[in-house]
């Protein structure tokens, strides 16, 4: 098995374009160097990755998103200014800050099933931003793998794989709106809270029981009848709306409760 | 049930978009096809007892054949991976129980092995062959229980399945001994694992071994496997080709059932599993039939690794004294550990900043991986064998969800 070095210069030999592959060191005791992709090539090169005869690195084992995000840097340069009178220099210290742009980042750990390799070959793509440009290319065409873990990154970071086959939600709903794997989310102070009979179900809750109006007629048990009572939108009287409707002394309508 | 407010020929199989079934589906609908006839929409779960747990298959169905099928899942889901980024390193282990609840003891393997290779921590020699020992009964709760599942999926009303919960139950009240947790075990540490076996614990575990499972296996063996009805619902039944299975990454006894060797204990030989004589049992065909046997065959493995493991355990600590578990901080930097968990290949994923939580925590589930193909395994098969195959790629939604 070649080291991390050779694969990238056999790499940039066969895919010349400039940044097409760069090696990420990993400052860790794992010392697991990943390399990352340009996004024109990223695709070319799993294949070739895949199919290549000294490597076939046909299992794409595990996918996963990071979110990195902006961050502000301070950098600290000395100036030296020669002192006029011939004594020491004088150094002073200038902080710059500068803000260091995010990115969201996909990393891919392949392995060799043929050749049973045990050290992983990490691959990395990022996005140019965190929050119009998320795009990367899919590796799903090349790895079957990769489909749902994509799903999944899409899903809990808002990545969006190109060339994906079936984008969508996978472990939050639909209708669900933000990614909350990225570390500005902001979780909602309650999650089940609901409002309690709007829209149709209010609508139909209003006829369904339909309790007594304001108007006089409502005390008397004949005008009660379904047929003619109209549905309590004023602020109608429980204790009239539960005389005229038995069947409605819980009401379902927190308006004709009021 | 009213097919009239549908345009007829608008929904053909082929041309479903990816992900719109109607948005207004109910449990059973019927939808007029020119070609097709009447196909039917089924969705079978998130509350159906073949779908082990809240797991969720929407089926259309021609006649009783499955023309199309989409899992939908997620009804567990609490952002395991969200939770472990704000606790401490230590902190996670007893999360990590909660993936695949039916092998806690290997989830903590793996999540160790991560954070040892993260943090360059060593254990000492008890200590890897305690983490064997568990780790095989660990396989051996989760294969017993799987093969019990299934016979139940194939409608045999509990026998079988009564029968492995038994024996279930006899090793977990062993692991209860020892952790203190029938299935939340918490039980390994960085360095080693929380508490040392006695040595009666280990004896009463030869004992076990070498008397009641053998003679559990045998029974099921000689009740099941050569069963005619067994035979005639698996055989053939969710055909998985090896090229495709590797491709979509399965992992696991899924997919040395379809031939393909790969045994992680063996490739990667982590712990100790060099020292160990055991053999990895492949499939031909890769049906149901196949994955059945591969844990039948694999339970008699894992006995054959205990009890090497038990005559051979060496005395001396079960946890490295220098290893510090409360307020970790790994270098910066990044690491990926795996192990065979009974279901397939587990990882963890771990980058530390240098801080004592770590920055990323990413978990590789098998049974969710291992569920990318289930649509090729079941097309052109009836709705029975697709709730067999099912039961044969042994997913737990624990670990699905997160």
């Amino acid at each position: 098995m070649e080291t991390i070095e050779q694969l990238r210069d056999r790499l940039v030999a066969a895919f010349p374009a400039p940044d097409a592959v760069t090696l990420v060191t990993n400052p860790g005791p794992a010392a697991q160097h990943s390399l990352l992709l340009a996004h024109a090539q990223a695709r070319e090169i799993a294949r070739f990755l895949r199919d290549d005869p000294a490597l076939r690195l046909d299992f794409c084992s595990n996918v996963s998103g990071i979110d990195w995000p902006d961050k502000e840097v301070t950098e600290t340069v000395n100036i030296t200014t020669p002192d006029p009178a011939g004594g020491p220099a004088k150094i002073t210290e200038q902080k710059t800050k500068r803000l260091q742009p995010g990115h969201l980042e996909v990393v891919y750990h392949l392995y060799s099933m043929t050749l049973k390799t045990t050290a992983p070959v990490v691959l990395r793509l990022r996005t140019a931003n965190r929050d119009d440009s998320v795009t990367v290319p899919s590796l799903t065409p090349v790895w079957r793998s990769c489909e749902f873990q994509e799903r999944e990154i899409f899903d809990l970071f808002g990545v969006r794989f190109e060339g994906h086959p079936d984008l969508r939600r996978i472990l939050m709903w639909d209708e669900f709106e933000d990614h909350p794997m990225r570390k500005d989310y902001v979780s909602p102070d309650d999650y089940e809270w609901e409002p309690t009979p709007h829209d149709d179900v209010l609508t139909r809750a209003k006829t369904h029981y339909p309790a007594a109006a304001t108007s006089p007629a409502a005390t008397s048990p004949a005008a009660a009848a379904p047929a003619t009572a109209a549905p309590a939108d004023t602020a109608a009287a429980p204790v009239t709306a539960a005389a005229a409707a038995p069947a409605a002394a819980a009401t379902p309508n927190p308006e004709a409760a009021k | 049930m009213t097919p009239d407010t549908l345009t007829p020929g608008t929904l053909t199989p082929g041309t479903f978009p990816p992900g719109t079934f109607p948005p207004d589906a109910t449990t059973v609908r019927a939808v007029h096809d020119d070609f097709h006839g009447d196909l039917l929409e089924v969705s079978m779960g998130p509350h159906h007892p073949s779908t082990h747990g809240v797991f969720r298959m929407n089926v259309v169905l021609d006649g009783e054949i499955i023309v199309k099928l989409q899992p939908v899942f997620g009804y567990l889901h609490r952002n395991h991976e969200k939770l472990a980024e704000n606790i401490s390193y230590l902190a996670s282990i007893p999360y990590t129980d909660r993936l695949d609840y039916l092998a806690s003891l290997t989830n903590n393997w793996a999540y160790v092995i991560a954070v040892e290779k993260l943090a360059s921590l060593t254990v000492p020699e008890r200590g890897e062959y305690v983490r064997v020992i568990v780790g095989e009964l660990a396989r051996l709760i989760n294969h017993c229980c799987l093969v019990g599942f299934l016979l139940n999926d194939l409608g045999t009303s509990f026998t079988p399945l009564l029968y492995s919960l038994r024996e279930r139950e006899r090793m977990l009240d062993l692991v209860e001994e020892l952790t203190g947790s029938r299935m939340m075990c918490n039980y390994m540490r960085f360095g080693g694992v929380r508490v040392d076996p006695s040595p009666d614990w280990l004896a009463r575990l030869k004992t076990y071994l070498e008397g009641d499972f053998p003679k559990f296996l045998a029974e099921q063996d000689a009740l099941l496997t050569g069963n005619e009805i067994l035979l005639a619902r698996t055989q053939g039944a969710g055909i998985l080709k090896p090229d495709l299975a590797i491709n979509a990454g399965i992992t696991g006894p899924m997919l040395r059932a379809s031939g393909v060797d790969y045994d992680i204990r063996k490739v990667e030989r982590y712990s100790i599993y060099d020292r160990f004589d055991f053999r990895v049992p492949l499939g031909d065909h890769g049906d149901t039939y196949d994955r059945y046997m591969m844990r039948m065959l694999e339970m008699h493995e894992s006995l054959k690794i205990l009890r090497q493991a038990l005559r051979d355990i060496p005395a001396g600590p079960a946890t490295d004294p220098k290893a510090k578990s409360r307020g970790l901080r790994p270098k910066p930097g990044e690491a990926y550990g795996r192990i065979e968990a009974p279901k397939g290949e587990l990882g963890f994923y771990l980058i530390s900043d240098g801080s004592p939580q770590p920055y990323r925590y990413r978990i590789r589930p098998p049974s969710f991986i291992n569920l990318t193909i289930l649509e090729d395994m079941c097309l052109g098969q009836t709705v029975a064998d697709a709730v067999i195959t099912l039961g044969s790629v042994d997913i737990v939604l624990g670990e699905v969800d997160r």
